[in-house]
């Protein structure tokens, strides 16, 4: 609280050093740790991401559904995708469209994007999670490398049925 | 504590002479300071209020609200918590620090109400217009969801207000050094002050950048406003403005080693060179709050979310060495020397300033800090992002850490501004333990639920009404309930604070206070370590250098964890 000497540049004490050497070294690790992650990791944040109008991106999840329907769930159309094709999914208030059907093992592009608001897209009890963007079409390149069935719950608050707001993803063998 | 008065012949303000500390204070910065503190804590109580309720609703055991009023309330409690309480907060710090601390006048006193009415009138009309149901957007009212336009314009007026007071704090500063009011540089304190106050010109301009668009969106004028934008310009505000509070809390950290125990900085080039770090790179943060978003590329995410390097966070960890080591010397200096810890054991634990910032170093940095860097990397956050994660990180740090810091500050302007004798020390003593554990139990439950899955701002994770459920574990409950249980002990130390000052700035005795200290005996003024001192092997700060390495290893162990269950997700690219 006391005014500083006029002299404060000093030398650092031993143990000061030492601590300084070491945090500088920890940031240099976290901060080399992502590129690292990015050229040898399996999980990696998508950046594919295309603008698109709410309009057009529901007319490509209609005719998706129409394509590949195999069955309907709690009145929700469930969607198998070939292996390797390209799946939509549409994030309204508050509801996810339409069930997906996925393979385990196969590598699928994941379109995502919401007709309104902001959602979340979280894959439970998988825990993995992504933002919903209206106006972004945003591709997830996903491999399910488990099978079973899975929530998409919206984690992004989208008014007050956010809480009712719940998709499926089945995985098959 | 003093810094000589320098006479000033022009003198226009009216000043007098504090008996505790001998500084001279401006009686109309007193007057602003008074009013500041008191707008800060009837949020805080406001705030406070809501925080009970929707927290006996997350409880799922509970599950209080309906689902409209839980998240009216968590929008009305994100506001008046994060803005309001800590803002109000903050500007009364800054005229402490500007005005009394440097024993100058503050320019513009009139100004300084102005700005002072901005902000209440803002502030009381987000209020309202939350509580009439207009706004339940959350507070940060994520275009395009639409919230009432008074709404946004009570958040644009606090933020006019605030940035008033900005500009009187910054004037004051260079009115106090052409008047000549003190000598040397700027005391650490306000030095960190100004680093806030310089992260807070830019953040208030970033904030007005999104909500003013977003004011006019909403009355129709602007059709449309680009969400991911609007998400980009809101965080540079958001995030920015926990680093204000970062900055400001470090500052009073240190005011408060000072007032408690004496403690000088070993090495103020180190401290002030960690400041500056906050305010080269602390800006970059938004990025955090955008790591999952469709948009910006791998390169920008990194750079940004990683402050360039971690320089900020650098500047943290210089911080969590530096002021324990200030605290271990002061207190090796007085003669406790033996061991590694004698000093710990021999510290005043019963003086609140101490123990609030013992507890708020604790849990801002062993919680906050190791979890905020988590989740704040690019590729973790895909496990984190939106989950309760989030809000048990920010509990640690901006309510567990800041907001125990300005509790445990309050206890020594109550004296020395109010000049009322704190009343029910007693309360006073133990408040900081019970809040701060509380908060930690908080913050766990969160980090513990969040780490399964549960996702923040979610009024029932048992998907009762919805067209498909998803089966919760047992565990989740059990973290719903260490953190339910930590609300409640939190709320306890909420009320032991509102309970101690509100009786003591309304009914508290009179006093012109003759120490610094609540509790124990104050101490000694030992000034700058001599060089003797420095070479001294019994002065040397080896416990902290124990605690940092424990410190660092702890947060190794959780960051690498956190690498391995990102490992066990799904490919995804
Ligand atoms: C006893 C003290 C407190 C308790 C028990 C508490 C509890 C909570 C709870 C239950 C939530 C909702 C979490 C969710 O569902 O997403 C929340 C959100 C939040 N709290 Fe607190 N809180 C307390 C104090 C504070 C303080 C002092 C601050 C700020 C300085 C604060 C800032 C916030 C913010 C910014 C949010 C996020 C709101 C949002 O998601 O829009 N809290 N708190
Ligand atoms: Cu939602």
């Amino acid at each position: 609280m006391i005014a500083p000497p006029r002299i404060w540049w000093r030398p650092l004490g031993r143990y000061e050093r030492r601590w300084f050497i070491i945090a500088f070294v920890w940031c240099l690790f976290l901060t080399a740790m992502m590129p690292l992650w990015f050229f040898l990791g399996r999980q990696n944040v998508p950046v594919t991401t295309y603008r698109v109008d709410a309009a057009t991106f529901q007319e490509k999840v209609t005719s998706f559904v129409e394509q590949y329907q195999v069955d309907t769930l709690n009145g929700i159309p469930v969607v198998e995708v070939p292996p390797g094709g390209e799946a939509y999914l549409q994030a309204k208030q508050w509801q996810w469209y339409p069930v997906l059907k996925l393979k385990k093992g196969e590598t699928y592009r994941l379109h995502v994007s919401s007709l309104d608001v902001l959602h979340g897209f979280s894959i439970q009890p998988l825990n993995m999670n992504f933002m919903v963007v209206p106006g972004y079409d945003y591709v997830l390149t996903i491999t399910p490398t488990t099978s079973g069935e899975y929530a998409i719950v919206c984690n992004e608050f989208c008014g007050i049925g956010h809480h009712i707001m719940i998709g499926k993803i089945l995985v098959t063998e | 504590m003093a810094v000589t008065a320098i006479p000033h012949p022009g003198e226009q303000a009216k000043f007098r002479t504090c008996t505790a500390t001998g500084l001279k204070v401006d009686l109309a910065a007193e007057r602003l300071i008074i009013a500041n503190a008191v707008a800060a804590v009837v949020f805080l109580l406001i705030g406070g209020i809501a925080a009970l309720l929707i927290s006996l609703t997350r409880w799922q055991a509970i599950h209080l609200l309906s689902p409209v009023w839980f998240y009216r309330l968590v929008t009305a409690h994100g506001f008046d918590m994060l803005v309001a309480w800590i803002v109000f907060f903050e500007v009364a710090g800054l005229y402490f620090g500007g005005a009394i601390m440097l024993n100058a006048r503050l320019v513009q006193p009139k100004l300084a109400w102005l700005a002072f009415v901005l902000m209440v009138v803002g502030a009381v009309l987000v209020n309202v217009v939350v509580l009439m149901g207009k706004a339940d957007v959350m507070f940060t009212a994520y275009v395009p969801l639409k919230a009432h336009p008074l709404f946004y314009l009570g958040v644009i007026l606090f933020a006019v207000g605030a940035l008033v007071a900005l500009l009187i704090f910054f004037a004051t500063l260079v009115v106090a050094k052409v008047e000549g009011r003190y000598e040397g540089s700027l005391p650490l304190v306000v030095y960190g002050l100004a680093a806030a106050a310089i992260i807070a010109t830019y953040t208030l301009l970033s904030g007005a950048l999104s909500f003013v668009p977003a004011f006019f969106w909403s009355l129709g004028i602007i059709e449309y406003y680009n969400p991911a934008y609007y998400r980009n310009l809101f965080w540079s505000f958001g995030h920015p403005a926990q680093q204000i509070n970062l900055a400001a809390m470090v500052a009073i950290w240190y005011g408060l080693a000072a007032i408690t125990v004496g403690a000088v900085p070993l090495n103020e080039k180190l401290s002030r060179l960690a400041f500056i770090l906050y305010i080269l790179f602390i800006n970059l943060g938004s990025a955090h709050h955008l790591l999952v978003d469709p948009g910006p590329g791998f390169a920008w995410k990194v750079t940004n979310t990683s402050y360039a390097m971690y320089l900020a966070v650098l500047g943290s960890l210089i911080h969590a060495f530096s002021i324990p080591a200030a605290v271990e010397v002061a207190l090796r200096r007085r003669g406790h020397t033996r061991g590694l810890f004698e000093w710990l054991r021999r510290a005043p634990w019963r003086e609140p300033g101490f123990s609030a910032l013992v507890v708020s170093m604790f849990v801002f940095g062993w919680i906050g800090g190791v979890t905020g860097v988590t989740i704040g990397t690019e590729q973790i956050n895909m496990l984190a992002h939106n989950t309760l994660r989030v809000p048990g990180h920010f509990h640690a740090t901006v309510v567990g850490g800041t907001t125990l810091a300005f509790m445990g500050f309050t206890y020594y302007v109550i004296p020395l501004i109010f000049r009322r004798e704190v009343k029910f020390k007693k309360l006073a003593i133990w408040q900081p333990y019970v809040y701060g554990l509380g908060m930690a139990l908080v913050a766990v439950g969160f980090v513990a639920a969040g780490i399964q899955g549960v996702s923040r701002r979610h009024w029932d994770i048992t998907f009762a009404q919805a067209p498909f459920q998803t089966p919760v574990p047992g565990t989740v409950y059990l973290a719903l309930a260490v953190f339910g249980i930590g609300a409640l002990i939190a709320i306890v130390g909420g009320i032991m604070y509102m309970v101690v000052v509100l009786a003591s700035v309304f009914t508290g005795k009179r006093v012109e206070p003759k120490q610094t200290t609540l509790v124990v005996e104050p101490p000694p003024a030992l000034g700058y370590l001599s060089e003797k001192e420095e070479h001294n092997p019994k002065l040397q700060p080896r416990g902290t250098w124990v605690l940092v390495v424990a410190f660092l290893m702890f947060f190794a162990a959780y960051y690498l964890s956190n690498w391995w269950l990102l490992g066990r997700l799904w490919v995804v690219r």
